[in-house]
Parts: C-alpha cells; sequence; structure tokens
C-alpha cells in the first residue's frame, strides 16, 4: 500500500465507504493539514484512545461544532504567521453537517476562512444506530423512519445542502462519489488550492445502514450517480459544472441492492416516485451526456 | 496608573495587555461593552488579534476551542443565556485542558427573561472543571484577569479559568481602578508557549474516544489538578502582591474574622455590602466578620474550615440557588465543614438578589437578625409577600 496519512487499523466496518473517503481526502490534502472532525463514525473508529489513526494533527471537540473550531484553528495559524502553506479541513458525517451542525458551518462559510469543509454523507445518523437525517432520502428505512402500516419510511426528501452551501457565495462547492476516488482527490486538491471556505459533499455508503453486501460498496456508490439519485456536480464561483452520465440507468438498479429500499421494489408507483427525483437531478444539474 | 473606569473599559484594557492572539464573543448584555471595546482595539490596530464575530456563543467558545488548540492565546466572555449555549463546549474546553479565559458578567437566567444580575448562570457549568473565581470590585476582576492566565497556562495546571464578575454592579459600574501598564504585564505574564497543540511538525490527536478503561482516570487527572491548584492558586494570589502591591484573589479573604463568633460567607460584590454591615454591627459590639469566597472551583475546604474553625454560627450568602435543592456555596460549605466533627458552627443558607433584586446593607441585616433563631438551609430573603400572596 502507498504511503498513508490515515493509518488502518481503525475499527470501521468492512466495506465502510467513509473510511475509504476519509482516506482519499487527506492523502490528496497531505501532511501539511489540520483537521477538525464532528462526532460520528468516523471520528468513533479512528480515535479510540490510545490508538489514532491520524498522521496529520486532528482534533475532535463535538457533534455539532468542527466548523467553529476549524474557524478559530485557521484564525490562530493567522495570528501566529502560519497560515500560509497549511490546510484546515472541517470533517463531518451527513447529521453533524446538514443538522446539527449547520448554524455553525453556515457561520463559518459566511465568514469566509480558509477551510475546506467535507462532508461524509451516508444519508443517515449511523454512529447512534440508523436515524434518519436531513440528507436522508425519500422513503429509506431508518430506524426512526421505518415502515410501517402509516409509514413508507422517511417522507421528505434530502436537504440540497451543496445549494445551501453555495448560496452563501464561497468560491468552491461540490459533490462526489467514493466510486469514483480519483475525482474525489481532484476535488480535495483543486478546492484547497483556492482561498476562501469550500464545500464538498461525499457519498459515501454505508453497508450496515443500508443493508447491501460489504463488497458492493463502490458498485453501489457509482450506481447511485449513473442513476441520476446522486448528482456529481461543481459549482465554481457559482457557476454550475455537472459530470455528465453517458448511459442513465434506471433507480431500480441502484434500489434494489440494499435492504433500505426493499419495500419500493414492490411498489411500482412508489419506484416512479424515485424515477422522478432522479429525472428531476438530471434536468436540474444538466447530467444528460 | 489610576483611572477612573467602567468595569467593561478596565477589563477590556486589561484583556488587550494580556496580548491574546484570538478573541470571539457573541453579544449578550451586560457583557457587550467588553468585546465592543476589544472589537475597537483591533479595529484601530491597537492590539494585534484575530477577533472572530461568530453565530452563537456555542461558536464563540468552539472558535477559541480551536485557537488554544494551536497554541495561541485566547479570550472570550459571555453570560446568562450565553453561557447555557456555551455549556457543551465549556465542559469540553476543560476536558481537552485548553487553558481558555473567559469572563462571566453574571446574570440571571430565563425564565422569566430577566437582564440584571444574580450568579445563577455559573452555577450550570460549575462542575465543568474550569478554575472559577469571582471578584468582589472592579480592580479585583482587572487583577484576576492577570492571574487567570497564569494560572491555566501553568503546565502543571492546563485548564481554563472563568473571572466571574456581577453583571451591571461591576461591569458597568464606574471605580478608580488601578491599572497595570504593559511593560508590568508583559513582566508578569510571559507569552504562552506549549508543546500541547496542533502543529504539522509533530502532528498529535486531540479529543480521543475514552472507553471505560480509560474515562475514569482522565476525568481524575482533572480533579486531581483542581486539588494542586488549592496549593497554586495562593503562591499566584501572593506572587501577584509582590508585583503589584495589592492583595487580589487567593482561595478566600477574611474580613474581621480575628475574634469573631459569627460569619457570613459570600462571593462577588455583595461582600462590599457585607463589609458596610459588619463595621455597623461591630460598632454595637457584634463579634462578626465575613469569609469571602475568591475561588469557587476548586472548592477551597481547608481554608474555609480553618477561617470558621472558632465561629459559632454561619450565614451563606448564595445569589443562586439549585432549585429542589441549596444555595450553591451552602452545599460546599457544609460539606467542607462535616470534616470539622464535633466542632462544626450552626450553617445557615440564605438565598438573596436573584434577577437583580437589591441587596442593601439592610438585606444584610436581615441575614443577621436570623442568626440567632432557628437554623435554616434555604430561606429566601426580600420576598414581597403581597405578591406571593397574589399567586394563590
Ligand atoms: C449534542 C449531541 N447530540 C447527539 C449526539 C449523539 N450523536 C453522536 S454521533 C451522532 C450521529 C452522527 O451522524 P452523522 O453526522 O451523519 O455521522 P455518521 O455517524 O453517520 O458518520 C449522534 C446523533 C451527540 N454526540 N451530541
Ligand atoms: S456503521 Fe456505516 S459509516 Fe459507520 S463504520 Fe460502519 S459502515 Fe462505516
Ligand atoms: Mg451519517
Amino acid at each position: 500500500m502507498a504511503e498513508t496519512l490515515f493509518k488502518p487499523g481503525h475499527t470501521a466496518c468492512a466495506g465502510c465507504g467513509q473510511a475509504i473517503a476519509a482516506r482519499l481526502v487527506i492523502d490528496a490534502a497531505g501532511k501539511n493539514t489540520i483537521i477538525a472532525n464532528n462526532t460520528g463514525c468516523l471520528e468513533v473508529f479512528s480515535t479510540k484512545y490510545p490508538e489514532s489513526a491520524w498522521c496529520v494533527p486532528w482534533i475532535h471537540s463535538l457533534f455539532e461544532n468542527c466548523s467553529a473550531v476549524a474557524s478559530g484553528v485557521e484564525s490562530g495559524l493567522k495570528f501566529l504567521g502560519k497560515k500560509e502553506g497549511v490546510n484546515v479541513i472541517a470533517q463531518a458525517g451527513d447529521g453533524g453537517t446538514a443538522d446539527i451542525g449547520l448554524q455553525a458551518l453556515s457561520g463559518m462559510l459566511e465568514r469566509g476562512h480558509d477551510v475546506l469543509f467535507v462532508c461524509y454523507d451516508n444519508e443517515a445518523y449511523m454512529n447512534t444506530g440508523i436515524q434518519r437525517s436531513g440528507l436522508t432520502p425519500t422513503t429509506s428505512n431508518t430506524t426512526t423512519t421505518p415502515t410501517g402500516s402509516a409509514s413508507f419510511g422517511n417522507p421528505r426528501p434530502k436537504k440540497p445542502m451543496p445549494d445551501i452551501a453555495a448560496a452563501h457565495g464561497i468560491p468552491y462547492a461540490a459533490t462526489a462519489s467514493v466510486g469514483y476516488p480519483q475525482d474525489i482527490q481532484k476535488k480535495v486538491k483543486k478546492a484547497l488550492g483556492i482561498k476562501g471556505p469550500k464545500y464538498l459533499q461525499i457519498h459515501v455508503p454505508c453497508p450496515l445502514g443500508w443493508r447491501h453486501e460489504s463488497s458492493l460498496t463502490p458498485e453501489v456508490a457509482k450506481l447511485a450517480v449513473e442513476t441520476g439519485l446522486y448528482p456529481i456536480f461543481e459549482y465554481e464561483n457559482g457557476q454550475l459544472i455537472p459530470r455528465k452520465i453517458a448511459t442513465l440507468k434506471p433507480v431500480e438498479e441502484y434500489l434494489k441492492l440494499q435492504g433500505r429500499f426493499k419495500h419500493l421494489l414492490k411498489d411500482p408507483k412508489a419506484l416512479k416516485e424515485i424515477q422522478a427525483v432522479a429525472d428531476y437531478n438530471v434536468k436540474k444539474y444538466g447530467l444528460s451526456a | 496608573m489610576k483611572e477612573f473606569l467602567e468595569g467593561s473599559h478596565a477589563i477590556a484594557q486589561v484583556i488587550k495587555s494580556c496580548r491574546p492572539g484570538v478573541i470571539s464573543a457573541y453579544p449578550i448584555t451586560p457583557q457587550t461593552h467588553i468585546v465592543e471595546d476589544l472589537a475597537q482595539m483591533v479595529a484601530n490596530q491597537e492590539l494585534h488579534a484575530q477577533f472572530v464575530n461568530v453565530e452563537s456563543e456555542h461558536s464563540a467558545a468552539s472558535v477559541v476551542l480551536g485557537a488554544e488548540a494551536t497554541g495561541v492565546r485566547s479570550y472570550t466572555a459571555t453570560s446568562s443565556q450565553g453561557l447555557l449555549l456555551m455549556a457543551e463546549v465549556v465542559f469540553n474546553i476543560a476536558g481537552l485542558r485548553l487553558p481558555v479565559v473567559m469572563t462571566t458578567a453574571n446574570r440571571a437566567v430565563s425564565a422569566p427573561i430577566n437582564i440584571w444580575n444574580d450568579q445563577q448562570d455559573v452555577m450550570a457549568v460549575r462542575d465543568s472543571g474550569w478554575v472559577l473565581l469571582f471578584a468582589e470590585s472592579i480592580q479585583e476582576a482587572v487583577d484576576l484577569h492577570l492571574q487567570a492566565y497564569k494560572i491555566g497556562e501553568d503546565p502543571r495546571i492546563m485548564l481554563p479559568v472563568m473571572v466571574n464578575m456581577d453583571g451591571f454592579i461591576l461591569t458597568h459600574g464606574m471605580e478608580v481602578v488601578d491599572m497595570p501598564s504593559q511593560e508590568e504585564v508583559d513582566k508578569y505574564l510571559p507569552s504562552y508557549n506549549t508543546t500541547y497543540k496542533l502543529d504539522i511538525e509533530h502532528p498529535q490527536t486531540m479529543g480521543y474516544l475514552a472507553d471505560p478503561d480509560y474515562y475514569l482516570e482522565i476525568r481524575y487527572l482533572v480533579q486531581q489538578t483542581q486539588q494542586e491548584l488549592l496549593g497554586i492558586i495562593p503562591q499566584v494570589a501572593k506572587e501577584f502582591q509582590k508585583t503589584f502591591g495589592r492583595e487580589s484573589g487567593g482561595l478566600i479573604q477574611t474580613y474581621r474574622m480575628e475574634d469573631a463568633d459569627q460569619a457570613f460567607v459570600a462571593a462577588g460584590s455583595v461582600c462590599g455590602t457585607i463589609r458596610d454591615a459588619i463595621d455597623e454591627l461591630r460598632s454595637k459590639g457584634r463579634k462578626v466578620g465575613l469569609v469571602k469566597i475568591a475561588t469557587y472551583r476548586p472548592f477551597p475546604k481547608d481554608a474555609v474550615a480553618a477561617a470558621l474553625k472558632n465561629v459559632r454560627e454561619v450565614a451563606v450568602v448564595d445569589k443562586s440557588v439549585s432549585l429542589g435543592g441549596f444555595g450553591p456555596f451552602y452545599t460546599d460549605l457544609t460539606s467542607s465543614l462535616s470534616f470539622l466533627a464535633g466542632k462544626m458552627p450552626k450553617v445557615s443558607g440564605f438565598i438573596l438578589g436573584l434577577g437583580g433584586r437589591d441587596i442593601r446593607v439592610g438585606s444584610i441585616h436581615d441575614v443577621y437578625e436570623k442568626l440567632g433563631g432557628k437554623q435554616v438551609d434555604c430561606e429566601f430573603i426580600g420576598l414581597k409577600q403581597e405578591l406571593l400572596a397574589e399567586t394563590e
């Protein structure tokens, strides 16, 4: 294995998309990087005392404040005259980004700190046992949006987090997927080359929470993109640059691999509604090749 | 140099002279004048700090946490609801052993919303691991901020320190204050140097997950450091006195306790009022004195027990209450005195001044009058019976 700044031996589940993505991110960022990490699976599986997987300076404070902690780190470095050449990354799960951490994130983006925020989107609160978050997709079966005689899973669509971040007028906001490792690393490098606040949201399958084979992580991730359910795009200074999809696949191919969508497969009407979500994404972000 | 100053302006000036690198705060009455002044100093380049205007107190505390973790001296200030919103981060800063200094302009908490002074806010973070100092006057508040950095940044300590100053009474009061010069402060408080920091040359992990195999010891070490502070804080106060020629801080201070057989115990600006009441009582031949709690965490259990060992009766004046329990000072004091066994004085607990209700010399006499009578543990002084009757 090539030299990495995220050592193996951590306690993530087999096939954890977030663990793969986190390594890709820090290896692209390089050793002159300081990370502030919210509470969540990544923090828990990588820093169980007295072990740490991190070969860069790394701090965890709380579930919702990594954006503010990173703001403080950046300000401290500025005061010391040491910010030049040092990257500051704030990173969190989807819950720590879009729900409880949104206020601190918005503050950091608005104040213009030179920080890259990375959201590892596994579409639920995994660390506490697969509860729904603001980034859980429609109909997903989670422990707090279970299916039942009066429920078809999560009733609400995903919060448009990348657009919310971009609406702050930041120079760079983008999405990526662990199905496309080189794309992640290219975007991390690009983002860190830009001064100011940056936002990167990475789709990271969670075999445990999504109930798919742990060997299928890359395939599941790719299918989310190829069906249009997880649009990949960049906003560079507000300008949309989509990653085009050569051949769009039907959403069923993505859904059928995962237990969280099992209840959909017998329901043509529900499948149609999910297909409509994908079609909307294709149109909104211009994904057709 | 002696100057006639508003409390908040004096605090801003002394903080400036401590040369913090990062300041972050969110406005709340009665803290605002302090941070407005600091913002102006940064704007005028009199103070070379990063001033981070955040969207909440939770983030203000998180910003100074992050800054302090880079090894930079940092400062924040808040009050009341702001401190409650910060609470989660306040505990975290102490657990991470980051020597942040914060001013709390003590104020009542909601509901009902009330911007006036009492000491309820700090009690919400009493158990967080912060060193908690209480100022009686503006002068003492100024002096305690210097001592706060000295105490917290001591490599043996590495804990955050909060200076409590009564909102409005001290933050907006005016007083002649002996302000230390920049040269004096630079000599007293050298720049902060630590290897415990986020540094790309020496990467380290801060904020681990500690399971049941480790957590107990890590928390115990904070308790142990707090106990060591009982030896260090008096040394810091002594050194301060040697440098600046004033008694400020320490664990406790006593007033007319030499031959006292009755005593008040209190903290903060109310001690000034109590001193006046004591002078009046003394002129009538009453042997009464004051034990002022200058350091509330660590609780100076041996110092208060020694000061009160020959006393027959004690009146504890609390400006906050653990609803359903007792005044916090009362609880700590009675726990500490219980070690005196047979010689334990009769201790009564009184609640005064919540939500800015005036505490006058007469109010202290009201407390004193109760001393001869039945022992009480949590008696509210100055209740308006007619208002209570309305709610019946
Ligand atoms: C203030 C607070 N509320 C709740 C929690 C419990 N909690 C810890 S991690 C977590 C879920 C994390 O979800 P996410 O951010 O999506 O990260 P993931 O674990 O899925 O990677 C929750 C609810 C907490 N630690 N702090
Ligand atoms: S629960 Fe999911 S996100 Fe958490 S470690 Fe396991 S696979 Fe990764
Ligand atoms: Mg998640």
